[in-house]
């Protein structure tokens, strides 16, 4: 006979508590990028739908974006600080590889010795983590989990590249995820497709820095080294997010026993609003849905895209909490991840 | 039963209406999809999704930058229609 292992005693119910969101002071407009490429403020609002972006300036780090986000989705969640039991942080752009941003979020947070780590999921990353927090609430194992998404993608933009220089911006956002006392999260609908790994990357790894390391150093026209930059096949990106997700977003509400009709919002990636839009459309979601477009003002933030414009869609007021959301994150990996949340 | 050239065209012709709002009677075989009917590069993955949808065929992103016109599109499709 095996020892009786206890098994751990959560909430049956996760649910999000809070969120919030930081967004860099420094406002781009499609103007200062027109400075670099040959192309218009109309071709990028048309491609796109973004007019804006913020960067991040030398003060707002990756760590410190997530700390604003972070305070402001505990605060939201009416929780202190040290009933967070885990730190989950997902980035791309955070570029010192160890020790985790997550451990000195929790530390400068005052989450006492909460558990902590980064994942890398890149534009599901939220959802990820959303559903790592789900699993942790549910076993026993945290009693609340602070999920943050922050990307300085202006980091990894290439301004020269006229079909990307256009899409990324910076920013963090934040849940706190806790029990609840009735269902508030449906089942997590995710996976991976690893043969499409190049359809969206980083253009050189890090050690291909290292002299020698491959064939040719990556070098700009005026021969310096240069900077990884994120770059992607735009017409393969655009089909597979249209078609293939609306797919997985149906599945997801499929799982939660949620029809279209029942649903008040959607809040997809931010990717691109002509993606949006074609999603939208391919779910044929009811008129009464409503739509996150925070890509406009806000760019593509990757990871942080999702709490961004949940945290904006509940301050403006069209959304409201109790709301039942359908969110879906995709990229780079290429990976996704689906899920129907009942808002903050 | 597969689509004649003409059976193509006039579905494609409804296609490019559907997204691109341009008139049917427009849709010709000369036409450019980027130069004469407005059909960027991400309506026009649009186009095609909706396309193999219709003719029962499979239209790869490697080919899709090789359909300049609507003729292209007509051709492609009848020899590689399901």
């Amino acid at each position: 006979m095996p020892s009786k292992i206890e098994p751990g005693k959560g909430s049956a119910y996760p649910r999000i508590l809070g969120v919030g969101g930081y967004r860099p002071t420094r406002v781009v407009p499609n103007e200062e990028i027109l400075k670099h490429i040959d192309s218009s403020d109309e071709w990028i609002r048309s491609r796109s739908g973004i007019a804006t972006r913020h960067w991040a300036g030398p003060e707002e780090t990756v760590a410190q974006m997530s700390l604003e986000a972070a305070g402001k989705a505990v605060a939201s969640a009416g929780i202190a600080p040290e009933q967070i039991g885990a730190v989950v942080i997902s980035t791309v752009s955070h570029f010192k590889q160890t020790p985790s941003i997550a451990t000195e979020i929790a530390h400068r947070l005052g989450a006492g010795k909460a558990a902590a780590f980064d994942i890398s999921a890149a534009c599901a990353g939220f959802v990820y983590g959303l559903t790592i927090a789900k699993g942790l609430v549910v076993d026993g194992s945290a009693d609340h989990v602070l999920v943050i998404g922050v990307e300085r993608l202006s980091d990894l933009t290439d301004v020269t590249d006229r079909s990307t220089a256009f899409l990324f911006g910076d920013g963090a956002g934040a849940v706190v995820v806790g029990p609840s006392d009735v269902p508030a999260m449906g089942p997590s609908v995710w996976g991976s497709e690893g043969d499409k790994a190049d359809v969206i990357t980083q253009t050189v790894p890090w050690d291909g820095f290292r002299v020698g390391a491959v064939a040719e150093l990556p070098l700009g026209e005026d021969g310096e080294l240069k900077f990884p930059a994120i770059r992607q096949e735009g017409q393969t990106v655009f089909r597979w997010a249209v078609f293939e997700m609306a797919k997985v977003a149906a599945q997801a509400l499929e799982a939660a026993g949620i029809s279209p009709g029942d649903l008040d919002v959607f809040i997809p990636h931010q990717a691109n609003m002509r993606i949006i839009d074609s999603m939208v459309k391919t779910l044929k979601l009811p008129e009464h849905v409503t739509v996150a477009r925070d890509v406009e003002t806000t760019g593509n933030t990757s990871a942080a895209s999702i709490p961004l414009a949940m945290e904006r869609l509940l301050a403006t007021g069209q959304a409201k909490s109790g709301d039942t959301a359908l969110v879906i994150g995709f990229g780079a990996g290429l990976v996704y991840a689906a899920t129907v949340v009942t808002l903050p | 039963m597969a689509a004649t050239q003409e059976e193509i065209l006039e579905g494609l012709a409804e296609i490019v209406n559907e997204i691109a709002g341009i008139p049917t009677e427009d849709v010709e075989r000369e036409k450019s999809f980027t130069d004469d009917l407005d059909v960027d590069s991400l309506s026009m993955v649009e186009v095609v999704v909706a396309a193999e949808e219709r003719f029962d065929v499979k239209i790869p992103d490697d080919d899709v930058k090789n359909l300049k016109t609507v003729g292209d599109a007509v051709d492609y499709i009848l020899k590689h229609q399901g």
